[in-house]
């Protein structure tokens, strides 16, 4: 229905609006005294050594690429699994061909190595 | 005038039960793990240290909100409101009772994921923009983690959407009415076992929470994304987290665990304390997951990766084929 979309509207409203009274009642309750060594990031203690944006090795990417297709495939699979019920045995058989090309898939991203956490 | 006003009455409801499920799941997580640690949990604080967590959330609000210098200030100041604000969202949907929903949003369940997985985006920004080495370890692992949850997390509830045939979370508890031989209720916990298993599994890594709590162990990685997060910022982040976990555990009871029902009473009889006997239900979950925390040891980051994609993916998908097999088969049967 048209008027749930308004209420949640609302909602993200209400937060944003939720979250800006209390940050700044905080800001108002509290002292603020910033210092040199308070501003200073968090290192277990010892002044921070090197940029804080390593180079950092994402060891996901692969992952990444495959969670992009296996997500489109649930997109799909949600629209099919409401008719399910409601539809003939034709169905059925063109969701197994579905998901067995995905797991197809699946099986040479693993036989290739892309599974393999480095 | 009061359209406005019955707009944003129940979202104001909702941010009253979001604070007050805050407070009361910390108050309860630290009972609770002083108990399975042995100890006492809060004691000094009102009586039997009820009155702590509120005191810790004043002490919070007067605290100075301290912003490091050389973070990446607009990230940094944004990511608490997105983490929050998806998690106040997914309160929309959730079926309290028959009537008692916020919305009535015929793609419930749906809604509800989609808005839980933004809150990995939040997370994300938190930990960029820290300029923090922790913190951005941390939320690298909290996305390689969503990353690989929640597919699974997403796949373990088709096959009871295919016996229902809807996603508003309402009719999914309504069609869980009801005993099989009159004796078990018709719960899908019992009928769709293995669903349910791995929905608890990938639940548990899409809230970050032990076992899989990688992006914000303690022991290596101080608080993960939260690190230089202080004052009401950290409380926002911390709200979220135990909002999240309501959330999950309202939905495991209304998809697997009957919602406002009880078996074996009628529901005429039940109708006025619904909304209790879901928010005892959802608290029982809540617990649960706090067992597991209290029991499990972390788990290794390449472990849960091989989990997630090797096993909880190819079997959900199994089990979906299974589910619609014995489905149509069932048709065929009833029809011949």
């Amino acid at each position: 229905m048209p008027h749930d979309y308004v209420v949640i509207g609302t909602f993200v409203l209400v937060g944003i609006i939720f979250v800006m009274i209390t940050i700044s009642t905080s800001n108002i309750l509290s002292h603020q005294k910033p210092s040199e060594a308070k501003g200073l990031i968090y290192e277990c203690g010892v002044e921070p050594i090197g940029a804080p944006w390593v180079q950092f090795h994402v060891g996901y990417y692969v992952y990444a690429l495959l969670f992009v297709v296996f997500d489109i495939e649930t997109v799909f699979l949600y629209p099919w699994a409401i008719v399910f019920s409601r539809m003939g045995m034709i169905v059925l058989v063109e969701m197994f061909i579905f998901v067995a090309v995905l797991l197809l898939g699946l099986a040479y991203a693993w036989k290739e190595g892309a599974l393999r956490w480095r | 005038m009061s359209a406005v006003l019955a707009a944003i009455l129940p979202v104001l409801a909702a941010v009253a039960l979001m604070l007050v499920n805050g407070v009361v799941l910390i108050y309860m997580l630290r009972k609770v793990l002083g108990r399975l640690h042995l100890r006492h949990g809060p004691l000094n604080v009102g009586p039997k240290g009820m009155v702590q967590t509120t005191a810790d959330v004043l002490k919070l609000l007067s605290k100075e909100d301290v912003i490091p210098t050389g973070v990446d200030r607009w990230m940094y100041v944004l990511a608490p409101a997105a983490v929050f604000i998806p998690s106040l969202l997914a309160y929309a949907a959730i079926p309290f009772s028959e009537n008692l929903r916020i919305t009535q949003l015929e793609t419930g369940l749906l809604f509800t994921f989609a808005v839980l997985s933004l809150v990995a985006l939040g997370v994300l920004m938190a930990g960029w923009g820290s300029a923090n080495k922790w913190s951005l370890i941390g939320a690298m692992r909290a996305a390689a983690q969503t990353i690989a949850y929640e597919v699974p997390l997403l796949l373990s509830v088709i096959p009871v959407v295919m016996v229902v045939g809807s996603l508003d979370l309402a009719q999914i508890v309504q069609a869980q009415s009801g005993t099989w031989f009159g004796i078990i209720p018709r719960w899908f916990v019992f009928a769709q076992f293995p669903a349910f298993a791995i929905f608890l599994i990938a639940a548990l890594a899409e809230l970050n929470q032990t076992p899989f709590d990688m992006s914000e162990a303690e022991s290596e990685l101080v608080a993960g994304f939260a690190t230089e997060y202080s004052s009401m910022r950290f409380g926002m982040l911390f709200l979220a987290e135990f909002s999240n976990s309501f959330i999950m555990s309202a939905i495991a009871v209304s998809v697997f665990f009957g919602g406002w029902s009880l078996p074996w009473v009628p529901d005429s009889v039940i109708a006025p304390i619904a909304p209790v006997i879901f928010v005892l239900k959802t608290y029982f979950g809540i617990f649960v997951f706090m067992w597991i925390r209290g029991t499990f040891p972390r788990v290794r980051i390449d472990q849960l990766m091989t989990l997630g994609w090797k096993w909880l993916i190819p079997i959900t998908l199994g089990w979906i084929m299974l589910t619609g097999l014995v489905l149509k088969l069932g048709e065929l049967g009833g029809a011949s």
